[in-house]
Parts: structure tokens; sequence; C-alpha cells
């Protein structure tokens, strides 16, 4: 595929809101993650929950979107200004030219879980407050962004689980190449919910403990929540960094569990190699899904062994934000970038004893190197895979 | 920007539409059909055990998209998909948000897996045994129209065929009365690059009237179906396809965002 530029981006997360703190965060190890409760969610597991999310008022005329979700969104906007490079964006291609492409799990359901302790004694109903369209819907949020951003191109929500904001990436790529669009907004934005809190825990896939991927007592993931953006345009003066290539596959293999061996995982890691026109060895780091489940992590980590071999200098930032699901793949890419702007790989945090069975090059501190190429793997339910491979420029030095 | 495409093989299920095959005769003559509740048959794809645990998004998905798969001829392991639904799966959510109601907030771990939007392209690939990419989009009611952009988008970026299904289930109450949605409705396109097959133009249109469903009876109960089901919004291309003669038709998406289709003589 032809690279594509990336304009600008920003995140976030638990670590804060911005490229600054993310980076601050991620160069010196300090993680997100906190044992806390959420809204009514006494579950005492460790949590990356977004500072300053319930002080977010959207505009007026936006009322009807008014969710954690969306105010989540609203922060990721604000955000290093990212909002106002979408403007300038539009301005320079038309408001039809400019696309939205947005990744979520959950949406604004939030807001029907709290809605179903209101409900009408007598008739069932729920209160008249609940704006199903504008906040539970799985749209919502591309509706909310398009709206806030005066955007009036093509938009959707990809939603396939955990990969669902690396895959927008691809979309967004084929519409420019089609020539439907100049430029998009994409990203993902998930928040905290009942369903993801206690589904979850139904399936015994979250740590009591803070998660640990790569370790060899690894015992689930902790959940977090994020909104990450990045601007993408044909053409670029300045591009932060580049989309290089991108595969996405699907398992086919069961609803809730990764192939065994990460097959489907491999093969959208070399879809992405070959859309890029690369070899293994042009990619200088890669961020794994690396959720700290038992069986995810050993899976993606035979995937990336049969690809990359046992040299390629690997980690997992969910110990820093948590697993923030529907928008991981959006967080991830942002990280990707910053680690190509800053020349520097982040450590993965929580590695007491590293596993033995897993044979990837999995830091424990972070190294400083000039960086070429960041992979960033992204697995989800329904055995979505999508891989992404960013670049410090459109061409790779050889 | 025309996007050129060709139509391999269809799939329907909806009120008085019990699939292509029969439904194309009464699309094309609309006052020999009758509305009658849609009727969702369980996919013989599915082994059992999921036929049971999977929800009506799923099987309606998946009977549709084996009817266009039929009908196409193509390997289904090496065919990429795109799915596409505004509801998801509108029971299942319903039992989930009265589970977390309650003080113990237990979740059937089956509920919560089969919860995800891309449940229907998660069993499918299963039953199909296909590593193929696939995504599940959502826009409310554009979705339909979402789907078609971005499979005609990837056929044209891969020159391979693509598989779309688009779905839409109704919600439970108390949820039906936020969001209704009148009946199921499931569509499948097997679409390839311009060449064999129907041939379709596809282009994005930025003011355009949707079209409506062409009606000779007296009751316009057809376009009552349109609008009452977001994946319905393909009626008037199918009933385009239904015919013979060359036709265009709008389908309607986001405000501004509609999606002229010019369909070829058959």
């Amino acid at each position: 595929m032809k690279p594509l530029a990336v304009s600008d981006f920003t995140v976030v997360s638990a670590l804060g809101h911005g490229r600054a703190p993310t980076l601050a965060a991620l160069q010196s190890g300090r993680t997100g993650l906190a044992r806390q409760d959420f809204e009514t969610a006494t579950l005492g597991s460790w949590l990356g929950v977004v500072t300053g999310v319930d002080e977010v008022q959207l505009a007026p005329e936006l009322a009807a979107h008014d969710c954690r979700n969306n105010r989540l969104a609203e922060l990721g906007l604000r955000a290093d200004g990212f909002d106002q490079r979408v403007r300038e964006a539009a301005q320079r291609w038309g408001v039809s030219r400019v696309g939205v492409f947005l990744g979520t799990s959950t949406s604004g359901i939030l807001q029907t879980e709290i809605a179903y302790r209101h409900r009408d004694a007598s008739t069932g109903a729920l209160p008249a407050w609940l704006h199903y369209a504008t906040t539970h819907n799985s749209y919502s949020v591309a509706g909310y962004v398009r709206a806030a951003l005066g955007l009036q191109g093509p938009a959707h929500v990809v939603s396939t689980a955990c990969s669902s904001s690396a895959k927008v990436f691809a979309a967004a790529q084929r519409m420019i190449d089609a020539g439907l669009v100049d430029a998009a907004v994409v990203g993902g934005v998930d928040s905290l919910c009942m369903t993801t809190l206690y589904g979850f825990k139904s399936l015994e896939l979250v740590s009591d403990d803070i998660c640990r991927p790569w370790d060899a007592h690894r015992a689930g993931l902790s959940l977090g929540e994020a909104a990450a953006f990045a601007l993408v345009e044909r053409d670029s003066p300045g591009a932060a960094a580049w989309l290089l290539g991108t595969g996405e596959t699907s398992d086919g293999h069961h609803m809730s569990s990764p192939h065994p061996e990460g097959a489907g995982a491999a093969a959208a890691m070399r879809a992405a190699l070959a859309a890029a026109g690369l070899q293994p060895g042009d990619i200088d780091h890669l961020n794994l899904h690396g959720t700290g489940t038992p069986g995810n992590d050993a899976a993606e980590d035979k995937a990336v062994v049969a690809v990359f071999g046992t040299t390629l200098p690997c980690s997992s930032t969910k110990g820093y934000t948590g697993h923030t699901l529907g928008a991981a793949g959006g967080v991830e890419a942002a990280i990707a970038m910053l680690a190509l702007q800053n020349g520097f790989m982040p450590a993965g945090l929580n590695v007491q004893t590293p596993d033995p069975a897993l044979h990837t090059l999995y830091l424990q501190q972070p190294r400083e190197q000039r960086l070429r190429t960041v992979a960033s793997n992204s697995f989800g339910f329904g055995g979505s895979n999508a891989s992404l491979i960013f670049g410090a420029s459109a061409g790779v030095a050889r | 920007m025309s996007i050129h495409l060709s139509v391999l093989g269809i799939g329907m299920l909806g009120p008085g539409l019990a699939d292509w095959a029969g439904g194309h005769v009464l699309l094309r003559e609309p006052s020999t059909w009758l509305h009658a509740a849609t009727v969702v048959p369980a996919p013989n794809r599915l082994p059992p055990t999921e036929r049971r645990r999977a929800g009506a998004v799923v099987k309606a998905s998946i009977v549709v998209a084996d009817q266009a798969l039929a009908a196409s001829g193509v390997d289904a392991a090496a065919l990429p998909t795109v799915f596409t639904s505004s509801t998801g799966d509108p029971a299942n959510c319903h039992i989930l948000c009265e589970a977390l109601a309650t003080p113990g907030r237990l979740v059937s771990p089956t509920r919560f897996t089969n919860s995800v939007h891309n449940a229907p392209a998660g069993y499918w690939h299963i039953a199909a045994q296909s590593r193929a990419p696939s995504t599940s989009l959502a826009a409310f009611d554009a979705s339909f129209a979402a789907g078609l952009l971005e499979a005609a988008v990837q056929c044209a970026a891969t020159g391979a065929p693509v598989l779309l299904v688009a779905c839409d289930v109704p919600y439970p109450e108390p949820l039906h009365a936020v969001r209704p949605v009148a009946d199921v409705f499931a569509v499948a396109l097997v679409l390839g690059p311009a060449g064999a097959g129907r041939q379709l133009q596809v282009d994005v249109t930025l003011d355009a009237q949707a079209t409506a469903c062409t009606t000779t009876g007296t009751t316009d109960a057809l376009e009552d179906v349109r609008q009452g089901i977001p994946a319905a919004r393909a009626l008037p291309l199918l009933q385009a396809l239904a015919g013979v003669a060359a036709a265009e038709v709008v389908v309607e998406g986001l405000s501004g965002q509609s999606l002229r289709v010019g369909v070829a003589a058959a």
C-alpha cells in the first residue's frame, strides 16, 4: 500500500490527557492502574480510570450525546489541540471529504445500564432521560465526533471487540486510496461499564492482582478506558508518522479464546508486512496485544516468534493503561508513534518472573534507540486480528 | 468517484420474504407480497450447540450469507467479509442489562461473549473455517449503506470478492420503546470486481432523496418495512436486482452521504 501520512494524534488514558503525560509515564515506567472502584462496581480489581471525565460538559446543542463514552471522546478531541488540527484539515479538504472511522466495543451502554436501575415500577419503561441513539447505540461515538467537529464525510464505527480501533486505520487507508475522502479522523473510544467489568469477571479473565503480561504467574487482564485519535491525510507537509502497512485476519477458531498457535495473529502480522513491502527484519519494535491472560500471551508469543523469530524487541503497554478494549488499537498506535518520534521502546511493566515458556525478546527496561518502524498488534473476541506498521518516514532505510 | 462491481450472489430474509429465490419474485411484483412476521430458520452451517447459543442476529446473518454464497460459487474459506448492523443482538443486550441491574450482577459468560458486535462474523468465520479478513460496522440507520460502501471499497482495493451481510433484529421491551425496529431483516451480497454477474456502479451522493420501495398495490407496506428496519434500507436495491431492467436507486446513508447505485440490465 501507499504510505499514509498521520498528521497528528493524541491519546487520553489513565496515564493522563494528551501526549506529554503519556510519554512521561512510558519513559519512567509509571502505571496509570490503581486498585479502585468504578461507579457502583466494587470488584477490588486494578482499573485504568481516566480522570476528569465526569466534569466534561458537551456543547449544549450536543446534549443528547451526553454519556461517559462521549465525554471521554470530547476529552480526547480537546487534548493536544487535536480538534483544532482537524478543523484546519476540514478547511483544506472540505467537510464532506473528511471521514470519521472510530472503534468502540461498548459505546455508551453504561447509560442504558444505569437506566435499567431506574425503570418505571409499574410499566417497566426506561426513564425519559435515556437517549438511546446518541449514547447506547454502537455508532454514537462516531456520530458525536462527526457532529462536534462539523464533519460531513463518510462515517462508521468498527466494532470488532479489542481490534476495533486498529482496524479503522485500514478502513481509512482504503477510503482515501479509493478517492472517497482526502482525510479521516480515526481512533477509538471505550469507557468503563458494568457489561465489561462483570463480563470479563464472569469469564475469569480479570486478574485480582495488577495485570502482568509475559510474567510466568500472570493471572489475567486489568481493564481500562481511553480515547485515542489520529488524523490521517492524503498528503501532509509535516507528518507526525506514517502508516506503512495494515493486516487483518480472522482466527476462525473460537469466540473468546485465541487460536492456540496464534495462526490468525501470525497471518495478520505477515499481511501487514506484505502490505508495507517490508521484511520481518525491517521492524524495529513491536507493541504486543499482551493482555496478561495466560492463553492470550502464549498464543501471541508463538505467533510473533513464527513471524519475527526471537530477536525483535517487544513489549505490552497494557500494564500502563490497562486493557482499553475497543480503544486499545488506537491507544497503542499512539504509543507506537510516540516511540518513533522520541526514539524509545517502552518497557513492559509488572514482570516479576519472566515466563520461560515465552520466547520473544520481551523488554523489562525501556530502550533508547532511533526507530524506523514500530508494529502494533490488536486481537479481539470473535477471532478478530489486526496488525499495524508505523514508520518515522514514508520510506524505510535499510 | 464511481466504484464498479458485480453481484455474484444474493441472500435475503425479512417479513414475508423467506429467501432470495422466492422473495425476488415478490419484490419484482410487490402486489403479490404479503406482510408476515419474519421467520428466522436455524442455520445448517452452525453446529447444534452453537445453533442453540446464537442469537437471532447471528442466525439470520448466517442464513442469508449462505444463500448468497451458494449462488456465487465462491469458496467461503477464502472470502473476506463485511458485517453491518445497527442493533447487534438485542435480546442478549436486554438480558445483560437486566442482570446488571440486580444486586448480584451475575452475568452469563456465554452471553457476555455473544454481546460483541462482531459475534455474527465470529460465528461465520468459525463455521466457514475462514481466516480471511472481516470487519463489523455500525452506522445507526445508515448501517447498510456504510457496509455497502466498505465492501465496495475493499473489493476495489483487492480485486477479489467480498461478502457483505447486513442484519437488524428488534429489541424486546423496554428498549423497543426507545429504539423501535419493526422485525428481523437480513441481506447478503457477494460482490466481485466488475466482470461476470450483474453490474453495479456505486457513488457517494451529497444531496439526494433515498429511493422508496416501488409498489403496485394499494398498500405501501413494503416501504414501511424499508423505513422500519435499518437493514431493510437495502430493499430498493434488492428490487432493482430482482428486475431485469437497468435501474438507479439511492440507498439511504448518513445525511449528505447516501449512495447512488446504478444497476445494469440483466
